[in-house]
């Protein structure tokens, strides 16, 4: 089976990728703000059920509805980010996790309440929905599409973070927040934009994602500790460390549910905890 | 916080919240239809909680996976009733041994991390332990889960019956058991060391206290007995499952405790006994709305209540009878 390894490698990739576009926002909130978003995945899953709604309310395409899905889940975590999030900054890291968990709750309710408890994937275009035949091997031509377009976000993101202005205050708030304030650095806005742009993170990743994390109202309860292990493997705060985290269980765990079905999904939590073991900041995170 | 005195030794007389407590569980036992077997749920909970209680409001190991112990513990038990002996108290017994074996294993790694790090080392081992559960299916049975065991009488003599009567006084007797037992420990000297290693560890450190292995043993100790709040529900429902072993148990137990009171064993008790209470009559009527009403009241009660339920209600004590504030 020559292909086999090349195909899984592409799924993987692809579910990796999508891993870490729900995550990263999270990695961020936790480099700045040592705050744990315990309810940040509702925010992927929201952006689902928006893209739905609108796909549904208006007749549109799925690329159609994407953008005006994500901008109304950053609106909506900027709204919150103000709001119930200033009550989260006041506490404790104890009382952040359960206000999170709240929040997380009640993202569940509404989402059963509007959506019922129904798993739904969204219906993707036409001219993306075919397979491609490799030698007898067939290959989603969405999971290759998806790998690429996170792909291009990914570096995308890089480069903000690496080249303009705000990427650099970011990543100085990231390394030391109090040293940044020093310099003159609005952490507190920073936080603010990078919340927005986390939850808008969010939001594509869960529209895209959708095929392989499908939307049902317990979709951030269930996912949730994926990401946080994306998070701490990789090292709080370290974007590359999650991206790397997020591609190597993505392909990893393709992988291992190919060949071993049987404890194929066991195994790469084995290799996460050592990871852990050997490296309890993560990756990438400082000592 | 909590400011560490010898007061603790004075505080075992019985409050307001410890009255309420005895007047639900009677009310509990005499209550007619399906109500024991909630009740023998509620009184798992209180141990459960009682031994998150330990770890984490004494402590200060932040958990956010103590449902590992929980589940083990049900599986140790059922998996004893099945292939060695149908005894509930030696059953009882290997849930705890199993738990406590479990927490010695993953206390190094999980103590080694504080805060964040320490909450999601906490969920990655219980996401490990769950993951386990359902692929070893020889074992734990997977997504089936163990039942068709059974549990004989207690001592030989007090057989389960399905009013859940001999249940009820089994589950509440250990419970009250192991109330006293966490009672002892908090304010043993081992328990002040405990409290003194949460609010400074640097500062117990230069004392000569052994921290890494006094909260080793405090680790132990908390796994054990959610070792046995698991057996207990095991032996009395019948059936050992991986949602035992869940996310959604762990962040149960830790609201529990919140809602009664983190770093106060009566805390423990009252918050177990509000969340399941609530939570049955919720269930009953809307299990969402109730997810939706639980979120609310999470969040507000942090922000406007962070010492909890039995606090209030040794406010009010105070205020009725006028007694000294305890600590």
């Amino acid at each position: 089976m020559p292909f086999t390894p090349a195909l899984l490698f592409v799924d993987g990739l692809s579910y990796g990728m999508i891993l870490f576009l729900i995550s990263s926002g999270l990695t961020v909130t936790l480099g700045i703000m040592r705050l744990l978003n315990m309810a940040h995945l509702g925010f992927a899953m929201l952006g689902g059920y928006a893209a739905l709604a609108i796909m549904r309310t208006f007749r549109v395409e799925l690329f159609v509805a994407l953008p005006f899905a994500v901008l109304a889940v950053i609106i909506l975590g900027i709204a919150l980010e103000r709001s119930i999030f200033q009550w989260v900054y006041r506490t404790n890291p104890l009382g952040q996790i359960l206000m999170t968990i709240g929040l997380m709750f009640v993202m569940v309710a509404s989402a059963n309440l509007m959506f019922g408890s129904v798993y739904y994937t969204l219906p993707i275009p036409e001219s993306l929905k075919g397979v491609w035949h490799i030698g007898g091997y067939s290959i989603s031509v969405y999971r290759v599409f998806v790998g690429l377009v996170s792909a291009v976000v990914a570096l995308l993101m890089w480069c903000a973070l690496e080249f303009t202005n705000f990427g650099a205050k970011l990543r100085a708030a990231v390394e030391n927040p109090q040293m940044a304030r020093c310099v003159g650095i609005n952490v507190k806005l920073l936080f603010s934009q990078a919340f927005a742009a986390g939850c808008g993170l969010a939001a594509f990743g869960g529209i895209l994602g959708t095929q392989m994390l499908p939307l049902q109202p317990f979709y951030p309860t269930q996912y949730i500790v994926l990401a946080l292990i994306v998070v701490a493997v990789g090292g709080f705060g370290s974007l590359a460390g999650s991206l790397v985290a997020a591609v190597t269980y993505g392909v990893f765990d393709t992988f291992c549910r190919y060949y071993f079905p049987e404890y194929g999904s066991f195994a790469i939590y084995i290799l996460l905890a050592a990871v852990l073991i050997i490296r309890p900041n993560g990756l990438f995170g400082g000592s | 916080m909590n400011i560490i005195t010898r007061t603790g030794f004075q505080r075992q007389q019985i409050g307001l919240s410890e009255t309420l407590v005895i007047f639900m569980g009677v009310v509990l036992f005499f209550l007619p239809g399906d109500y024991r077997h909630l009740g023998i749920q509620i009184v798992a909970m209180i141990i459960f909680a009682l031994s998150l209680d330990l770890a984490m409001g004494y402590g200060g190991i932040e958990s956010l996976g103590h449902a590992v112990f929980f589940g083990i513990g049900g599986y140790a038990a059922a998996l004893f009733a099945l292939r060695v002996s149908s005894d509930p108290l030696l059953g009882l017994a290997s849930a705890a041994g199993s738990a406590a074996l479990a927490a010695a294993i993953f206390g190094p790694l999980v103590l080694r991390a504080k805060g964040v790090t320490q909450v999601i080392l906490t969920i990655a081992v219980a996401a490990v332990v769950l993951q386990f559960a359902t692929t070893a299916r020889w074992l734990t049975g997977g997504d089936d889960g163990l039942a068709g065991y059974s549990v004989g009488p207690i001592f030989g003599l007090f057989p389960f019956d399905f009013t859940g009567r001999v249940g009820f006084i089994y589950a509440g007797t250990i419970a009250i058991l192991t109330f006293l037992l966490c009672r002892q420990i908090v304010n043993s000297s081992f328990g002040l060391t405990i409290r003194g290693i949460r609010e400074n560890d640097l500062r117990m450190r230069l004392l000569g206290v052994a921290v890494f292995l006094r909260r080793l043993t405090l680790f132990v100790i908390s796994g054990a007995i959610a070792g046995v709040a698991g057996g207990i529900l095991a032996q009395t429902v019948g059936v050992a499952a991986t949602d035992s072993l869940s996310f959604s148990v762990s962040g149960n137990v830790l609201v529990m405790l919140v809602i009664g009171g983190m770093g106060r064993l009566t805390g423990a008790i009252v918050g177990a006994l509000v969340f399941m209470v609530l939570s049955d009559r919720a269930a009953a009527i809307d299990p969402f709305n109730w997810l939706f009403v639980l979120g609310v009241f999470l969040i507000l009660i942090v922000r406007f209540m962070p010492d909890g339920v039995a606090l209030m209600l040794d406010r009010i004590e105070l205020r009725v009878w006028g007694r000294k504030q305890p600590r």
